[in-house]
């Protein structure tokens, strides 16, 4: 459908309330941010306005860029793994009837209704020495005696992957359900089995709703802040731990600010990055 | 023993049984239309000599070995969709090359092979071209192309050329007929559509509900159809119920027609006779009475449609051999005995 330019001032009349609500409750406030990071501290808790470095200064050290690296890594390997399980997983299930897809979709969703909360502390009874998994293989005989999981950095992957694997799934369900099934079956009339067919056939197909569920894994994994302390030891914890601490229990707030609006332009370039990567990818 | 044979193949989804105990042979180089209506099995029995579908039951032989339970990869058979399906993320050439490279042709094979192909389809150079920037006629070329890249021992393409228009689904009727006679490949096709069925192959099966009605050549399938089915699905037809009277003759709406004769054994049956052989004549002896209601004058070819007793007879003529019938007037239509064919009903 099309419609006319909006021509007079009336026209835009819509926007003023979303407009409004956008930069009351994110240009403001990003704003805000952005300004406090430049602030001077006050050893005591609080700040005063002025325009400096040091608190961007403070990330040249080694300690922050290994946290920040971190951070990074850990999101890239969660979106990877998630999108490695989440897209041969989303492909089985579109083969399958129906019913079963109504079952696997309405499983996968409530997971979503979990807190971050309950499911680093149920994935740490099930990681734990005396309740966990270990000990259904020292059952099964597979292990000599159970053994604490956690904490570790299996640990963290393992909870995160699970709490990002059913938005990979939603994402890949619609684009997988819509690819032409005799793509594949063109291929295996060709000579490919069934496997081959998969690979050559269906991943480069839906390359770009890879790339765009990774970058939208990778996203959300990067502001990953309760499964990290809960499951992981001190130098696995993520960026957003020591924003949360350095604004709460160190009160300074211009190096918290500082690391939000880092993280903010990380998650920006990255994502430019793969978007520049993919469509490079395309032209060729 | 070459070709294809298919051996009491049944195949059934739940209930319902979509194939339905078909045999066939197919000699070695034949060009074979699977015809029929939509859901009349005739893409499923495809399926399954290609082999995305599994057989209830029978057996599909190729050059007298049994492949039923060889997977589809394993046959070394051509295919050509009717989505095409070609792969978006590959070139033409890639498209072409697919079959080779899985096979592990070297490259120097593969382009000198695409690049025969691509003279084969008339698209020399397209090799670079992405498949999403040709035209339906060069897409359904390029789909060919692939599914030959192998040199396949059978050809088997699904409603090929439905996605064309009209002028160029009857070019490329003609172009994957001349095609297969230089090839001389055994080539099965599914369509709906009598008249490419009829331009194409040496041998039509005209299948409906699950079964084969007829499997002939073309004109045989038009000229002595085997039943009031194949009669009314390839071309238009006449159907008129027909009984015989007491002295042996055969009636249809109450005249006797001289020289036709009745099925072995059955008191009524159904004539068919083909709107080009019915002729109009004066009212008369073994002659059909009836009134003109309307006549469509095409040009090239002039129908008229006559009521006898509440049936409605077509006639088609060329404008040279009747000009002067106008809807109104009386007339007799003549059924040929040599033309009509009678069939069981």
């Amino acid at each position: 459908m099309r419609r006319e330019a909006p021509k007079s001032v009336a026209d835009y009349a819509p926007l003023v309330f979303p407009g409004f609500m956008l930069v009351a409750f994110f240009v403001v406030p990003f704003g805000t941010m952005v300004a406090v990071s430049f602030f001077q501290r006050q050893q005591g808790g609080f700040y005063t306005p002025a325009f400096i470095f040091d608190n961007y200064e403070r990330f040249l050290s080694a300690f922050f860029g290994g946290v920040l690296g971190f951070s990074i890594m850990l999101a890239v390997m969660v979106a990877l793994v998630c999108v490695a399980i989440g897209f041969p997983f989303t492909w089985l299930i579109s083969k399958a009837s129906r019913r079963v897809q109504v079952v696997w979709l309405v499983a996968l969703l409530s997971v979503l209704s979990l807190s971050e909360v309950i499911i680093g502390f149920a994935w740490s009874t099930l990681f734990s020495r005396t309740a966990g998994i270990t000990n259904l293989l020292v059952w099964a005989g597979l292990m000599a005696e159970p053994r604490a999981l956690f904490p570790g950095f299996g640990a963290v992957l393992a909870a995160m992957v699970y709490q990002a694997l059913p938005y990979t799934v939603l994402i890949l369900y619609p684009a997988i359900v819509r690819l032409d099934p005799t793509l594949t079956e063109a291929a295996r009339t060709l000579g490919a089995s069934p496997l081959r067919a998969f690979f050559n056939v269906v991943v480069p197909g839906l390359r770009n709703t890879i790339v765009a569920t990774l970058i939208m894994v990778f996203v959300f994994a990067l502001g990953a802040y309760l499964l990290p302390q809960i499951l992981g030891r001190p130098q696995h914890w993520t960026l957003s731990v020591l924003i949360t601490d350095q604004a709460i229990y160190q009160s300074n707030m211009p190096f918290a600010a500082a690391m939000a609006v880092f993280l903010v332009l990380m998650s920006l370039g990255m994502v430019g990055l793969t978007l520049l990567v993919g469509r490079k990818g395309e032209a060729a | 023993m070459t070709g294809l044979a298919l051996k009491a193949i049944t195949k059934q989804f739940g209930d319902f049984k979509a194939v339905d105990n078909v045999s066939l042979d197919v000699p070695q180089g034949t060009f074979v239309c699977l015809l029929g209506p939509s859901g009349c099995g005739k893409t499923t029995l495809l399926r399954m000599i290609a082999g995305l579908e599994e057989p209830s039951s029978g057996q599909v032989v190729v050059d007298g070995q049994d492949i039923t339970a060889t997977p589809t990869h394993k046959r070394d058979f051509g295919m050509v969709f009717q989505s095409l399906a070609l792969f978006p993320h590959l070139n033409v050439g890639d498209n072409i090359a697919y079959p080779l490279r899985i096979r592990g042709a070297s490259k120097a094979e593969q382009s000198a092979r695409v690049d025969e192909l691509l003279k084969l389809i008339h698209l020399p150079d397209f090799a670079k071209r992405p498949v999403a920037k040709l035209s339906g006629g060069q897409r359904q070329r390029v789909a060919i192309a692939r599914a030959l890249a192998i040199s396949p021992r059978l050809f088997l393409l699904d409603e090929p050329l439905s996605a064309l228009d009209a002028k160029l689904r009857e070019a490329m009727q003609v172009e994957l007929r001349q095609l297969q006679q230089q090839l001389g490949i055994t080539t099965i096709v599914v369509t709906h559509d009598q008249r490419e069925a009829m331009t194409m192959a040496d041998l039509v099966v005209v299948m409906g509900e699950g079964r084969i009605r007829q499997a002939a050549p073309p004109v045989e399938i038009y000229r002595r159809p085997a039943d009031s089915f194949v009669a009314g699905f390839i071309g238009s037809t006449n159907l008129l119920a027909v009984e015989s009277d007491s002295i042996g003759r055969v009636t249809a709406l109450g005249t006797a027609l001289p020289d036709v004769a009745m099925v072995d054994g059955a008191r009524t049956a159904t004539l068919s006779v083909r709107p080009e052989d019915v002729q109009i004549t004066v009212p008369g002896e073994g002659v059909l009475a009836g009134t003109v209601t309307f006549v469509r004058d095409l040009g090239g070819t002039i129908e008229t449609f006559v009521d006898v007793s509440g049936t409605t007879i077509v006639a088609v003529t060329t404008p040279r051999e009747r000009t002067d019938l106008a809807a109104g007037q009386t007339v007799g239509v003549r059924i040929p005995a040599q033309s009509a064919v009678v069939l069981k009903s």
